[in-house]
């Protein structure tokens, strides 16, 4: 027997057709952002801590005294540092912990939240308070106490933030999960025998898929904003390493500068890497809005 | 079950949720890798120095008992002595935590008025083009760091047109009109912060209520759509609105610890920040469980609204 032609769509073709040019822009963005993150050193013109000038907040395209022949492209931060590979690296460093850490929350909390369904009754009871007693904390002093304790390594700040953020991802996979579980299908595997594992990885994931690629992405850019916080605050990712939001905290005199020189190309300096995790987590996020919208799936209520 | 029961037994879960956040506080905070005695002296750490602190301080007794030790110390208003300078917390933490009130409480008075009437405004005509740019303005602004909107409004108004001062500088002879002068750009970094939230929920809540049966009804009847709104869908949204808006204000706390450190506040905020980077782990405890506190109050707050709104939830299955 065939199938009408005009069935066989792919699911990703349907997709595609539907894309706006919003949407493809953003797209372009994060393709953008994924290369510099990868090829950072070669693309960076100059070290990550390397001292190009001893002015501090050396404007845009002015030359590095201390390295005849350099040119800061955006200017320099306020050891004299060019802010352009500061940002390329800075952006490595914020993208790659916050992948880390959704990644983490993801595998640890869909796998406790299916498991949690799957099995229902007094384990998931148990499950499902626990994770209600950890919602019951602000995450931001969470993690202020850990770092205080710990010291924020690059081990402890994604370990830290992946198990705060798990426990959202959690309430995601559970309640999905709950959905799938009472349908035929589900019923038919149990009665032919399959085990946990494969009711939990062969029926509930892929049928959960869709709206947890863009749970995924709302993680993703919450892990972005909260790690910057902590950066910007002092407590997250430390010197001399380059951080998005640790370039903010670095470069805020810059500010006082524009003031008193009134110019605002030294407001830059410290605006462009605010700028950049802004780009980063307003594309995910247009991007994550118009898939909801266009598979017409959406996210558990209530969370 | 009578409401006033729900509520109590509401009440009773906070109260034990409180208790284990305190556990969890002091237990985070007790771990540490290394001895504090010694990381209060350090170089200076000579034996004899690190016995006479740890005794002070009551290091040497059974963990037990410095928990409770310390419970009855926060639950009787004696918040310790800070590890940094050895001043009485209790002065420090109320001068800052007034402070910080006072923020929110701004914040809140101009944030939740704005989402409300933005919120309803979005609902009239779902998808017309003034929903379709608030949700797009409301969606850009829940990615933005909460620094950047800072940063742009100190360039904007404080280094280009030098409306407000940039680091808020309170002396204790300022009168009101200059306290809320310094605050304004505080504050309305905190009202962006939140108001995209609750603009988004309020919709949503708003919308829910419009599809329902009265509501057609009335659209039926022929009433005006504006009036709908406001006559018949609102009072039956006000209840869920209140619950967003307590839930966001608990969403607030992150936002004011990262306001204060950039505006030089001296809120609660920063001094959380301070005592974390000075490791002074009584002042870190105070702080944390006073941040804890409001935000289980605040969520308790909105349950016990929703039940009472929600005849339903009266009689869970």
């Amino acid at each position: 027997m065939t199938m009408p032609e005009t069935e066989l769509r792919s699911p990703l073709r349907e997709l595609l057709s539907e894309l706006t040019p919003t949407v493809f822009i953003c797209a372009l963005i994060l393709v953008g952002f994924i290369l510099v993150v990868i090829f950072a050193p070669l693309i960076a013109p100059y070290g990550e801590g390397e001292i190009l000038t001893n002015d501090s907040f050396a404007l845009q395209g002015s030359e590095g005294k201390a390295q005849p022949g350099s040119t800061l492209l955006l200017g320099g931060d306020f050891l004299g540092r060019d802010i352009l590979s500061r940002l390329v690296y800075g952006a490595r460093v914020t993208l790659s912990v916050a992948l880390a850490i959704s990644l983490l929350a993801f595998l640890l909390g869909s796998t406790i939240g299916f498991l949690a369904a799957t099995l229902r009754g007094t384990a998931d009871a148990i499950l499902s308070r626990i994770v209600d007693a950890l919602i019951s904390f602000p995450s931001i002093m969470i993690a202020l106490i850990v770092v205080t304790s710990l010291g924020s390594t690059f081990t402890v700040l994604i370990i830290t933030v992946a198990l705060i953020d798990a426990t959202r991802v959690f309430r995601v996979a559970r309640a999905l999960a709950m959905d799938i579980i009472v349908q035929d299908y589900i019923e038919a595997a149990t009665v032919r025998g399959e085990g946990l594992g494969w009711i939990m990885w062969q029926e509930v994931l892929p049928n959960a898929l869709g709206p947890l690629a863009a749970e995924f992405g709302i993680r993703f850019t919450y892990a972005i904003l909260f790690i910057s916080a902590l950066s910007f605050l002092g407590l997250g990712v430390q010197p001399p390493h380059s951080d998005l939001g640790l370039m903010v905290k670095e470069n805020i005199q810059a500010l006082l500068y524009a003031s008193a020189y009134d110019d605002l190309r030294y407001a830059l300096i410290c605006i462009s890497p605010a700028l950049c995790i802004a780009t980063v987590t307003v594309s995910v996020n247009l991007i994550v809005d118009w898939y909801l919208k266009s598979t017409g799936a959406s996210l558990p209520e209530e969370l | 079950m009578t409401l006033t029961a729900l509520i109590g037994r509401r009440l009773l879960i906070g109260v034990f949720i409180l208790l284990i956040v305190s556990v969890l506080v002091f237990a985070g905070t007790e771990i540490l890798p290394g001895d504090v005695a010694t990381a209060i002296l350090g170089q200076s750490a000579t034996p004899e120095l690190v016995a006479l602190i740890r005794e002070r301080l009551g290091l040497d007794d059974p963990v037990y008992l410095r928990y409770l030790h310390w419970l009855g110390g926060l639950v009787t208003g004696n918040l310790g002595t800070s590890l940094v300078n050895g001043a009485d917390l209790g002065g420090e933490v109320g001068v800052r935590l007034f402070n910080t009130f006072f923020l929110a409480i701004l914040t809140a008075s101009v944030a939740v008025p704005l989402s409300i009437v933005l919120g309803l405004l979005s609902a009239l005509k779902p998808n017309g083009a003034l929903d379709r740019t608030i949700s797009t303005v409301t969606l850009a602004l829940i990615s933005l760091p909460d620094f950047l909107t800072a940063i742009i409004l100190v360039t904007l108004f404080a280094v280009t047109w030098k409306f407000f001062p940039a680091i808020v500088n309170i002396r204790s002879d300022d009168g009101i009109t200059d306290i809320m002068h310094a605050l304004v750009l505080p504050v309305a970094t905190l009202v962006f912060a939140v108001l995209a939230h609750m603009v988004r929920m309020t919709r949503t809540v708003v919308l829910n209520v419009l599809t329902s049966a009265p509501i057609e009804m009335a659209l039926l009847k022929g009433i005006p759509r504006w009036r709908i709104l406001i006559v018949h869908a609102l009072p039956n949204a006000l209840a869920p609105i209140v619950n967003v808006i307590a839930l966001n204000l608990a969403y607030l706390i992150a936002g004011i610890v990262v306001i204060e450190t950039l505006f030089n506040v001296l809120g609660l905020g920063r001094f959380t920040v301070e005592s974390v980077q000075n490791r002074d782990i009584p002042a870190v405890q105070v702080c944390a469980m006073i941040f804890c506190a409001v935000y289980v109050l605040l969520n308790l707050l909105a349950d016990v609204i929703s039940i009472i709104a929600n005849p339903r939830l009266r009689h869970p299955k």
